[in-house]
Formats: C-alpha cells, structure tokens, sequence
C-alpha cells in the first residue's frame, strides 16, 4: 500500500473504533455483576463475568411482558408493512400509472413528518375506537413509519426481476396472479424478507408514540423509558443492551438489502 | 393482461392507510391546538405553551442541537463516504461498522453512552487512570451545561450520522469515474476536484441527506432523556410531558405543530439555499 493508502487505512480503523466502543461498553456494562454498574473506577473487562444483571433484568416484573409486547408489535408492523407496501411496490415497478409522481411524493413526505403529529392526536382517537393501550394501536403507527421504506425497498425488488421471466409466464398460460406468484415472488422472497426484518427492527427501536399510546401494554422500549428515573444504573445498561442486540444481529444480517434500496453498491 | 385499473387498486389500499395515518391526524392536531372542547377557536394553549417557564429553554435546546448537530454529521459523512471511495480494502468491512447505529434504538443509544459518560463511567475511568481527574465528575448535570450538551451532541453523532452517510455514499458512488480523470488530465489537484466536481455533482444527495437529518434532529428526544433527564428539556420531551404528566394534549398538540413549522421552514431553507447554488453553476 501506498503511504496515503495506508493513512486512509489507518483512519478508518480508528473511525471504525470509536463506532464500536459504545456498544462494546454496553455489553460490558450489562454482562458484569450488579455492582460493576456503580463501581469507581471501572474495571476494563468484566471480572468476573455474570449474566447476574441481565437475569435481574429479564427477572424483574413486567420485563417479561414489555419483551413479549414488543414482538407481538413488531410481528404485526412487520406483517402490515408487507401487505400493504408490497403491492405498491410492484405497482411501481411493474406499471407507468398517472399520478405516480403524486404517489411518490406522498411515500417520501411522509418520511420526514414529526412522529409527535402522528401520534399525539391518535391517543384520544384509539381510545374511542379501543385501539389505546393495545399491540395493534402501536402497530398501527409503527406501520406508518414503516411503510414507506417498505414500499421503496419492494419497488427497488421488483424492478430488479426482468419483466421477460413473468410475460414468458403469461406465454405459456399463466395469468398475472399465478405468474407472479410462482415466478416473481419465489425471486422477490429473499428481499422481501429483509424488507420485513427493516419494519420489525423499526418497531423494535421505536420510543415516541409506544410511550404515549401505551399504559399497561409497554412495549420494552415504552417500559424502559418510563422506568428512566426511578430505576438502577444496571438496570437501565441492561436493558440498553437487550434493546441493542436483536437489533444489530437484524440489520448485520440484511444489510446488503439495505444499502442496495440507498444505492450503494457492495464490490 | 394489463388491466388498467389494476396498478390502482394496488395502490390504494396504501394511500388510504397513509391518509388516515399522516393527513388526517394532521388536521386532528390543528384542531386540537387551537380549539377548546366545546369548539372554540382559540389562542390560548398556543399563549400557556409560550408562556411555559421550560418552552424557551427546550427551544433552544433543540435548534442548538440542530445547528451544531447536522452540520458536523454532514461533514463527516461526507469523510466517510469519500474515504469509503478511495480504500483498496476492506470497504465492505468498514461500511458494515459505521452503520451499525442504523440499527441502534435511539433510547439505547442514549443508554449506551450514559454508561460511558456517567458520574462512575468509562469516561471518567479514563480521566482517572490518565491522572486527569481525582473522583468522578458530573457531566450530565443542568450545573454543567456545556459539558452536558457536548455529551448529548457525541451521542447524536454517533446514532445518527450512519443515515447521511448511506444517502452521501450513494451519491459519491453515482458520480462516474471518468469525471475526476478528466479533471486530473487538466490538472486539478485533490482539493480542486473534491470542490469543482465532487461537490457539485454531489448537491442532489446533500439535499435529500440534509432535510431528513434535520427534520429527525428536531425529533430528538430519547437520547436526551436517557442521557440527562429533565436537565435537558427538547420540543418532543415537552410534548410528551403535557401529554403525558400534564394531562393537556392540547398543548402538547401546540408543540408537535411548532416542530412539524420548524421541520417545513428548515426544509425551505434547504432548497432554497441549494437551489440559489444551482443557479450559479448553471
């Protein structure tokens, strides 16, 4: 390597570093006994080892709960967000419609819209409807979050299937139904999949609008935010790093989806 | 085989979805932020929100954060990006690290930096083994204001800076090769063609990076939370004290319209400024 080369090189890795140093401390914090949390100064690794707090934490009333709250949640975000984005997706894709250019506007606007509008006005509404304080009431607003992406992703999807594959389908008599659901959706599955995992991380993460819409149905995140001022430091790392986890393995695991739905290229 | 109506019917069980799901509580909150239970136009949650002993604070708390924030973030995306560009190794590793925050939730983003910068934390243990400090020191306290921002600002940094960097990184990519070569023949140097074709060709993706990283940074709100408490008071925490503690989603309506006007007026100011560069380089 050249000397600029290795410069660049050597920056990167300090970057990449600093980038994992936050997570490496939670992990830390969460995977050493209870007293680690408050000890000064801090030892640097976990002596010795423990799974004491985060048994604490997952043992602690409602914990339990919240986690299961949340999966049901994100399970239904996930599911919604599918149902609904895929078939935009493909429209997208597959068809050159008026009002396409509206209909694009409409995806990406609501991408950058305050989740507080969102959310706020639709506590006293669900509460009339019986939606507050239930999985499908958050799911709901998860899925507005989530839909957008899932509806750019799939549309990305779709248009990387050549259109040739489905109209030999519809030559050798398959009708548009059968054509996509025995050629199109099989290839589109692996992506579709990642799309899915996306939402559910989305809803996983989300704070905002779990805590206002929710009271005795805390999602984890919803939980852990109420519980901010009253709980211990080790508590509160254990949890952060119960959030943190299922998250990251998600996202490591479909981040090539990921970056090709923003374009950047994986060589 | 191509029913006309069918890329529709596709569509529309979506915008139906994000109708009820964006415009119409939109209307909802305008409605409730200005009118009284009996169906009042009035003025006064907007007065009792302004009048708020915390509403200026939490103001300016946000649009500091904001203006401090984003531009440090676009600014290293935009490192990272072009560094991503030119590394003959181990890109796909290092581009897999740098967003691993893409998938952090902002609330353990803030927990995981409390562990670092709290009283008995990392940082702190650092300080004291380097002979720095003699016992812990309080950074996340209102006693210690801009120690307490700083550390909200590395936090944020760090969470968020993952999104411009994909949005950036897309952008670069798209800019093809051959362009910087050409400019190399005539004789610009790294800086010149980092300015002259880098930049310019790079706007579109700024644009888009900077309004969705801004309209999130006034969101900001978790990462606080967990990091400071109520030491720190944002928009989106007050509006979700009325809410919440408060019991007046009237005024907590009033805070969610004045952050979605800072979003839209951020948002102008966006586009025009880049809009006002596009014309100069026609």
């Amino acid at each position: 390597m050249k000397p600029a080369g290795r410069f660049l090189f050597a920056m990167a890795v300090v970057i990449s570093l600093c980038w994992l140093v936050p997570v490496a401390l939670i992990a830390l914090s969460a995977l050493g006994p209870r007293e680690a949390a408050t000890a000064w100064p801090k030892a640097w690794w976990p002596s010795p080892f423990s799974l004491e707090t985060l048994q604490f934490f997952v043992g602690f009333t409602g914990v339990w709960q919240a986690v299961l709250n949340s999966v049901i949640v994100a399970l239904l975000t996930m599911v919604m967000s599918v149902l609904l984005g895929a078939p935009a997706g493909y429209a997208l894709a597959r068809f050159d419609f008026k009002g396409q250019d509206l209909y694009r506007v409409l995806v990406v606007m609501t991408r950058a819209f305050p989740l507080a509008i969102l959310a706020l006005p639709l506590v006293t509404r669900f509460m009339a409807v019986g939606l507050y304080d239930t999985h499908l009431g958050v799911a709901l607003v998860h899925t507005a979050l989530a839909l957008p992406f899932a509806i750019l992703v799939s549309s990305s999807l779709f248009m990387a299937i050549p259109r040739e594959l489905e109209e030999a389908a519809w030559t050798l008599g398959c009708n548009r139904l059968q054509g996509f659901l025995r050629i199109v959706a099989p290839l589109a599955l692996p992506g579709l999949a990642a799309a899915m995992v996306f939402s559910f991380v989305v809803s996983w993460n989300e704070v905002f609008a779990a805590s206002v819409l929710t009271l005795k149905q805390r999602t984890l995140t919803a939980y852990l935010f109420a519980s901010l001022e009253e709980s211990p430091l080790h508590f509160r790392f254990a949890g952060g790093f119960f959030l943190v986890l299922p998250s990251i393995v998600f996202i490591f695991a479909v981040r090539k989806y990921l970056f090709s739905m923003w374009g950047i290229a994986h060589r | 085989m191509n029913h006309p109506r069918l890329p529709y019917l596709l569509v529309a069980p979506s915008v139906v979805f994000l109708l009820l799901l964006f415009v119409w509580p939109l209307a909802e909150t305008a409605l409730l932020a200005f009118r009284t239970e009996g169906g009042e136009f009035t003025a006064k949650y907007l007065e009792r929100m302004v009048g708020d002993l915390n509403f200026g604070i939490a103001l300016r708390n946000t649009l500091a954060l904001v203006l401090v924030v984003v531009p440090l973030q676009v600014m290293l995306a935009l490192g990272m990006a072009l560094m991503l560009q030119r590394l003959e190794r181990g890109r796909m590793v290092f581009l897999s690290i740098w967003t691993i925050p893409l998938g952090v939730s902002d609330l353990a983003a803030g927990l995981a930096w409390l562990a670092i910068f709290t009283d008995r934390g990392y940082f702190n243990s650092a300080l004291m083994s380097l002979g720095l400090v003699d016992g812990p020191v309080g950074w996340l306290t209102y006693q210690n204001p801009v120690a307490l921002f700083v550390c909200v600002v590395i936090a944020e940094i760090w969470r968020a800076t993952a999104i411009v960097l994909v949005i950036l990184l897309a952008g670069v990519q798209a800019i093809p090769k051959e362009y910087h070569e050409a400019a190399a023949v005539f004789g610009a140097n790294p800086w010149q063609r980092f300015r002259r074709v880098t930049l310019p060709l790079l706007r579109p993706s700024l644009q888009s990076a900077l309004i969705l990283r801004t309209v999130l940074a006034f969101e900001v709100f978790a990462v606080v939370y967990a990091l400071a408490g109520r030491d720190f008071p944002v928009l989106v925490g007050e509006a979700y004290s009325w809410q919440g503690a408060y019991q007046n989603s009237h005024v907590a309506a009033a805070y969610a319209l004045l952050i979605l006007g800072l979003s839209i007026a951020a948002t102008l100011v966006i586009l025009r400024a880049l809009r006002v560069n596009r014309a100069a380089l026609a």
